[in-house]
C-alpha cells in the first residue's frame, strides 16, 4: 500500500508541473493584456506601461513561471491583478460553493444511476428497462447549460418552489444554501447520472452471467439477494471508473452551469478572471481544478482495492 | 417411492433462431444414496438436465414434464420455495472452480452463506461449522483458510471450497456437473475420491455428469447415456459395461484413449460431430452419425427397450447393435 501511495503521489506532482506548464503557456500565448484591460482602451501608452511595470508583467515569462511556482510552494498565490487582492481570497470563497456543489452532483447523479441502472437491469428488456434506457439516452444528450434553463423555467419560474439563481452565503444557513444548490447540481447530475446508469445496467446485466451468480442462486439465495450480496459489489468496479473519468465532466461543467445560475463559485470566477485578463488568478483556478481531478482519481483508484480485493496484491 | 422421479423432462431453450430442445422426455428415478452418472458429449443436454433440477436454467427457457423430489413437484413450485430447497435439499457443483467463486468475498463468507440461510446459524456457529467442513473437504489450515479470497487458492482448493458450499446443509442430492474437467490430472483423482467419500458418509445421492465414461464407471451405480438431449441407453453400471448396447455409447467407448493398446495407431472417433439442436431429426437423434442408421431411424423415435434387467435402451436396431462388434462399427 505504501508503495502504492509513494507512486501515485509522485504520478501527482509530475502531472501538477506538466499541467502548470501548459497553463502557464497558454495564457501566456493567449492575446490580451491584463493592464490594458484594468486601465481601458483610452488609456495613455505611459500609463499601461506604468501598470505593466507595476504588475511584473515585464520581466521574462520564465522568471514569471518560476516566481507563480515559488509561490504557490511557500503558501502565496499572488494577487489578482483586476481586484487587487490575494488570489486566494477569491478562491477561497468560490471553493465553499464548486465543492459542495460538486459533491451534491455527484451524490444526486450516484443515486440516480444506480436506481435507474440497477431497476433497468433487474427488469431487463422489460417496459421499464427501455424506457428508462430512452430516458437516459436524452440526459445525455441534453446540454447541461439547457437544461438548467429549462429546469430554471419550470420549478423556480412556473411552481416556484426554488430560488431562479444566486447563492445566499453559508451565513444564511445550510437549507438556503442547499436549496440554491439544488437546481444547478440537478443540471449537472443529469447527464453524468445517464452515463453511469447506463454502465451500471451493462454491469449488472454482464454480473448477472457470471458462474459465481449462478453459484450464490444454486446455494439458495433469492434474485434480490443475490443481487445485493454477489453483484452489486462486482458490478460496481466499472461504474466506479466511470465516475472517476465524470468527475473531470462534472467540474468542467460547473463552469458553464454557474454562470447561468449567477453562482459565484470557481467557474463563475475563472470566467470572469479570463474576461478581464486576469492571467495569475486563471492559471491557480485551472492548476486547482486539475488537482482536484487528480485526487478525485486518487480516491477512485483506493476504492478499487476496497471492493475488489484481488488488487490489493499488486500495486495498481 | 423414489427420493428422485424425473419424468418426461423437456428443456426448450429460447435462441436467436427459435426454440432449441436441449433436453427431450428424459425420464430417470433415483433413491437415497445411490450414485447416478450422466454421460454424454458436450452440448447433448446433460448440464441442462442439471440445471432443469435445480430450477436454475435461463429466464426465457421451458421447462416441460415432472421433477418429483420425495413426491413433489419441483416445477409446480415458486422462486421463493425453490430457493427453501436449493443449497438445502438439492447441492450443485458447478464444472469451472475459477470463476464459481466470488472474488470478492472470503471463502469462509461463501461456505458461511448457505448456513446461516437454511440453518439458521449465528455467526459464530456458522463459522465453527465453516472450520470443520474446510477441514472435512481436506483443505489444510482452516483458521487462515477461511479469511483468503478465491484467487488464493488453486483451483484444486476453490473446488473443495464448492463442496464445502455443497456438503453444507447435508442435501438428499449432490449433482456434480463435471467436477474435475477443469482440473489438473493429478487433481481429478482426489477430487472424486473426495465426493465419493462424502457422499457415502453423509449418505447422499449423487449425479455426476461427465463427458468421462471411465469417471463415469469408476464413481456410480446406474448410469444415464445421452445423446441429443435424448437418454439413449440407461441401466446398472455394472449391466451396462458387461455389454454396450447402443451403438452411442459403443461409440463413446470405442473413443476412450487406451494405454498400451494400438501403439501410434490413430484414436478411435465418432464421425461427425454433435449436432445443433435446432436441427435434430425427429426420430433418433444419433441417426446421423450412426453406422446403422436407416431411414426408420430419421422419422419415429426409437421405442426404449428393456434389454435386459436394468437396462434400457432405445434404438431401432437393437439385434444388430448387439451382433455386430463395436471395432466394426467404429474405426
Amino acid at each position: 500500500m505504501s508503495v502504492f501511495i509513494a507512486k501515485r503521489v509522485l504520478t501527482l506532482i509530475v502531472t501538477l508541473i506538466g499541467a502548470s506548464i501548459v497553463i502557464f503557456l497558454v495564457m501566456e500565448i493567449l492575446p490580451g493584456d491584463p493592464a490594458l484591460v484594468i486601465l481601458g482602451v483610452d488609456a495613455s501608452d505611459e500609463a499601461i506601461l506604468a501598470l505593466t511595470k507595476e504588475l511584473g508583467l515585464d520581466r521574462p515569462p520564465m522568471i514569471r513561471y518560476w516566481d507563480w511556482i515559488a509561490g504557490i510552494l511557500k503558501g502565496e498565490l499572488g494577487t489578482s491583478y483586476a481586484y487587487k487582492v490575494p488570489v486566494w481570497e477569491l478562491i477561497e470563497g468560490a471553493l465553499l460553493i464548486t465543492i459542495p456543489l460538486a459533491i451534491m452532483s455527484i451524490i444526486i447523479s450516484i443515486i440516480l444511476a444506480l436506481s435507474i441502472g440497477l431497476y433497468a437491469a433487474a427488469n431487463h428488456n422489460k417496459a421499464g428497462d427501455i424506457t428508462l434506457m430512452g430516458i437516459s439516452q436524452l440526459g445525455i444528450s441534453i446540454p447541461n447549460f439547457w437544461l438548467a434553463i429549462l429546469l430554471i423555467i419550470l420549478f423556480a419560474i412556473e411552481l416556484r418552489w426554488l430560488p431562479a439563481g444566486g447563492f445566499p452565503g453559508w451565513d444564511d444557513g445550510l437549507w438556503a444554501c442547499l436549496r440554491a444548490l439544488l437546481l444547478p447540481s440537478l443540471a449537472l447530475a443529469t447527464v453524468v447520472g445517464a452515463i453511469l446508469a447506463r454502465i451500471t445496467r451493462s454491469s449488472v446485466l454482464e454480473v448477472f452471467r457470471e458462474d459465481y451468480v449462478r453459484t450464490a442462486r444454486a446455494k439458495g439465495l433469492s434474485k434480490q439477494a443475490t443481487l445485493w450480496r454477489h453483484v452489486l459489489r462486482n458490478a460496481l468496479i466499472p461504474v466506479l471508473t466511470v465516475t472517476g473519468i465524470q468527475f473531470s465532466a462534472l467540474l468542467t461543467g460547473t463552469v458553464v452551469v454557474e454562470n447561468v445560475f449567477h453562482i459565484p463559485g470557481l467557474g463563475s470566477l475563472v470566467l470572469k478572471a479570463i474576461n478581464n485578463r486576469d492571467t495569475i488568478v486563471v492559471e491557480n483556478v485551472v492548476l486547482l481544478l486539475a488537482t482536484m481531478i487528480i485526487v478525485v482519481n486518487f480516491i477512485v483508484d483506493v476504492l478499487y482495492a476496497v471492493i475488489d480485493p484481488r488488487l490489493k496484491a499488486h500495486d495498481i | 417411492m423414489s427420493l428422485l422421479n424425473v419424468k418426461d423432462l423437456s428443456v426448450i431453450l429460447a435462441t436467436n433462431e427459435g426454440p432449441a430442445r436441449a433436453v427431450r422426455n428424459l425420464s430417470f428415478r433415483l433413491n437415497r444414496g445411490e450414485t447416478l452418472g450422466i454421460v454424454g458429449e458436450s452440448g447433448c443436454g446433460k448440464s441442462m438436465a442439471a440445471l432443469a433440477l435445480m430450477g436454475l436454467l435461463p429466464e426465457q427457457s421451458e421447462t416441460l414434464g415432472e421433477i418429483k423430489l420425495d413426491g413433489q413437484n419441483l416445477l409446480e413450485k415458486s422462486d421463493a420455495e425453490m430457493c427453501q430447497i436449493r443449497g438445502n435439499r438439492l447441492a450443485m457443483i458447478f464444472q469451472e472452480p475459477m470463476t464459481s467463486l466470488n472474488p470478492v468475498h472470503t471463502v469462509g463468507h461463501q461456505i458461511m452463506e448457505p448456513l446461516r440461510l437454511h440453518r439458521n446459524m449465528s455467526e459464530n456457529e456458522a463459522k465453527a461449522e465453516v472450520l470443520r467442513l474446510l477441514d472435512r473437504v481436506g483443505i489444510p489450515n482452516p483458521k487462515e483458510r477461511i479469511d483468503n479470497y478465491p484467487h488464493q487458492l488453486s483451483g484444486g482448493q476453490r473446488q473443495r471450497v464448492m463442496i464445502a458450499i455443497a456438503l453444507s446443509c447435508q442435501p438428499d442430492i449432490l449433482i456434480a456437473d463435471e467436477p474435475t474437467t477443469a482440473l489438473d490430472v493429478t487433481i481429478q483423482d482426489q477430487i472424486l475420491e473426495l465426493i465419493q467419500t462424502l457422499v457415502r458418509e453423509e449418505g447422499m445421492a449423487l449425479i455426476l455428469i461427465s463427458h468421462d465414461l471411465g469417471v463415469i464407471s469408476e464413481n456410480t451405480d446406474n448410469i444415464l447415456v445421452m445423446y441429443g438431449g435424448c437418454a439413449v441407453e440407461a441401466g446398472g453400471t455394472a449391466q451396462i459395461f458387461e455389454e454396450l448396447i447402443h451403438p452411442y455409447t459403443q461409440g463413446l467407448f470405442a473413443a476412450m484413449p487406451k494405454l498400451g493398446r494400438a501403439r501410434g495407431g490413430r484414436l478411435v472417433t465418432i464421425p461427425g460431430t454433435v449436432p445443433d439442436l435446432m436441427g435434430l431429426p425427429m426420430g433418433c437423434t444419433f441417426t446421423d452419425r450412426c453406422p446403422l442408421a436407416t431411414e426408420v431411424c430419421r422419422n419415429t423415435p426409437p421405442p426404449i427397450v428393456e434389454v435386459k434387467p436394468l437396462q434400457f435402451v432405445a434404438c431401432h436396431h437393437l439385434d444388430e447393435a448387439r451382433t455386430r462388434k463395436t471395432e466394426e462399427l467404429f474405426s
